[in-house]
């Protein structure tokens, strides 16, 4: 969608022309704006470190901070253990996801056969089914194969996505024909074209694509509030939303477990921050 | 063009290479027609059976789930709250996004630090965030609450009444989404030509008209897809709804319950797996058609 062209972009040449005051009046607005933005994480953050007692209590942030509730959650519930199982799943599929459609999307996109616009296009009308319409199906079928409460079965159904395909088809197009025939020339095995050569080149799409699908496994909720069963087993996600149904109104636990889930996944934000907004435009923008 | 003598060995290379395509291709195939188009086809059927997914029995009923799901007013409030819902969020969303990426434009030194202010939230896992927002919600002890009574004004009781509850989610999915909208934006408007810009200032058009005649028509593209891909997340809206009415799913009065809510309670609380799964088909039509729009209108070329 948004084309790669010569010509400067970037909107209106005011920005150009440099306004000083310009800048620091919308600096302030968007700081101003932020503040809701940010509120809710400070807001669990000083509920997680309050006594229970504290907790009802209108000052804001807590007179004598404690890591009560924190060491609460990390001992007398299962936490670390779904923290690692949500980890190995999200680890383990993202790539499986990595591995496959970048090769689909390098077969669909450099090596010609018959049938190929039939099998792409069988991928590509995937991308329309929703997760709801599946879920039913893909229990029925777990029960029958005895996938319930296994960490297969909470995997199986995201170990390729259509959306990657369509992704890593589109920049394996990318990728010059005479560097594989070349590679070709020196004996390169097929394989060794697509994992030595190919991918290489698609690095930074690749990327993008292991990022999202690894938090979108990180949060995936629905099929594995379905098919786990045992505590033991749960992601998580289904770990945080049953543990705070049962909970209640202790609010000092809940918002220490929601820390212990938020905080991880924002460092790893702070680190990756450019990749990842760069990977949404360049896959996102890319229909 | 190869020499005549080479066609028998390019002939076998060709066919070397088609196999190994299939090579290739054999796992990932059985993997979209195992997971995906069987047990949409499935679910299908499983909409014209009566099932409670224990029995063995599972007799053929026809559409007489669809005819149940046309009379459940449940299904119909979920399916109207599910409208509500993206009329409420998308335009929000859309707005704010876009006046945030305006605005991120104008700043220089900040630009880094501020969108990733309002990039956050999408990063932040949405089941600790749901459960957050209820307790940022709370009647009693809330922050909203206690600013409501400082201000001396009534405090509203958000998730605990039927008129405002759905709304009170739509605003925490707002906050999660506003700032991938904002990436988008931004995205959209680096992409557009400077030149146009200043040939619109030189015929002496201003800040305004500069916005409505150059910004928002050669930012449509980026429109539509919002549009489409809000459409998309709000018609499947689930996550959030559960966790933030968790002791009374879909809401007081049903007032937040959703399509998607609904089949999870149909199907697995309630074992009803054909209306369950007659549900899933109607929210795959909506979808269908929408992605179908989506085609359309993105195939349209732009003209810059």
């Amino acid at each position: 969608m948004a084309p790669r062209t010569a010509v400067p972009t970037g909107g209106a040449p005011a920005r150009a022309a440099g306004r000083p005051w310009r800048d620091a009046w919308a600096s302030l607005v968007l700081a101003a704006g932020g503040i809701p933005i940010v509120f809710p994480f400070l807001w669990m953050l000083a509920t997680a470190l309050k006594t229970p007692q504290e907790i009802f209590e209108p000052h804001f942030w807590p007179h004598t901070p404690t890591l009560a509730n924190v060491r609460e959650v990390l001992l007398a519930t299962q936490f670390p253990r779904w923290f690692g199982n949500s980890l190995g799943i999200a680890l383990g599929t993202t790539a499986s996801v990595a591995f496959f459609d970048s090769l689909v999307g390098y077969t669909l996109a450099k090596l010609r056969f018959p049938g190929r616009e039939v099998i792409f296009g069988i991928i590509l009308s995937t991308l329309m089914i929703p997760t709801e319409m599946l879920v039913i199906p893909w229990y029925v079928m777990s029960a029958r194969l005895g996938w319930i409460d296994t960490y297969w079965g909470i995997m199986f159904p995201g170990l390729m996505s259509a959306f990657g395909v369509f992704l890593m088809r589109q920049f394996m197009a990318g990728v010059p024909d005479e560097l594989l025939d070349a590679g070709r020339i020196d004996g390169v095995s097929e394989f060794g074209l697509f994992a030595r050569i190919a991918v290489p080149l698609v690095r930074p799409a690749l990327a993008a694509l292991c990022i999202f699908t690894f938090l979108g496994n990180w949060n995936a909720f629905l099929w594995p509030l379905i098919v786990i069963q045992t505590p033991a087993m749960r992601t998580l996600p289904v770990g945080i939303a049953l543990f705070s149904g049962e909970a209640g109104s202790s609010w000092h636990l809940i918002m220490a477990a929601s820390s212990l889930a938020v905080l991880p996944v924002l460092a790893v934000f702070v680190l990756l921050q450019r990749h990842i907004i760069e990977g949404i435009v360049l896959t996102g923008l890319r229909t | 063009m190869a020499p005549a003598r080479a066609r028998p060995a390019a002939l076998s290379l060709s066919a070397r290479r088609a196999l190994w395509a299939y090579t290739f291709l054999a796992l990932p195939m059985a993997f979209y027609v195992a997971v995906r188009l069987a047990p949409a086809a499935s679910a299908l059927v499983i909409s014209l059976h009566q099932w409670n997914i224990l029995s063995p029995e599972k007799p053929w009923v026809g559409l007489a789930n669809f005819r149940e799901l046309r009379a459940d007013p449940l299904f119909w409030k979920a399916a109207g709250n599910t409208l509500r819902y993206a009329a409420a969020g998308i335009p929000a969303q859309i707005g704010g996004g876009l006046g945030i990426a305006l605005l991120l434009q104008r700043v220089r030194r900040l630009r880094d630090l501020l969108r990733a202010l309002y990039f956050v939230p999408f990063v932040t896992p949405i089941v600790a965030a749901s459960w957050v927002w209820q307790w940022m919600y709370s009647p009693q002890f809330g922050p909203l609450t206690r600013i409501f009574d400082a201000l001396g004004l009534p405090a509203p009781a958000f998730l605990r009444t039927p008129g405002q509850a759905l709304y009170a989610i739509t605003a925490m999915v707002v906050w999660e989404f506003l700032g991938f909208q904002v990436v988008i934006f931004l995205a959209g408007l680096e992409a557009i030509p400077r030149v146009y810009y200043e040939a619109a200032a030189v015929d002496g058009a201003g800040g305004m008209g500069l916005f409505r005649h150059i910004t928002v028509p050669l930012l449509n593209p980026t429109l539509v897809f919002s549009v489409v891909y809000g459409t998309i997340v709000y018609l499947q809206l689930f996550t959030q709804v559960l966790n933030m009415t968790f002791g009374d799913p879909g809401g007081p009065l049903g007032s937040t319950e959703t399509v998607v809510l609904y089949v999870y309670q149909q199907g697995f609380q309630r074992f009803r797996m054909g209306q369950a799964a007659a549900a899933t088909v109607v929210l795959f039509g909506a979808i269908l058609a929408i992605t179908l729009v989506q085609l359309r209108s993105l195939s349209r070329p732009v003209e810059y």
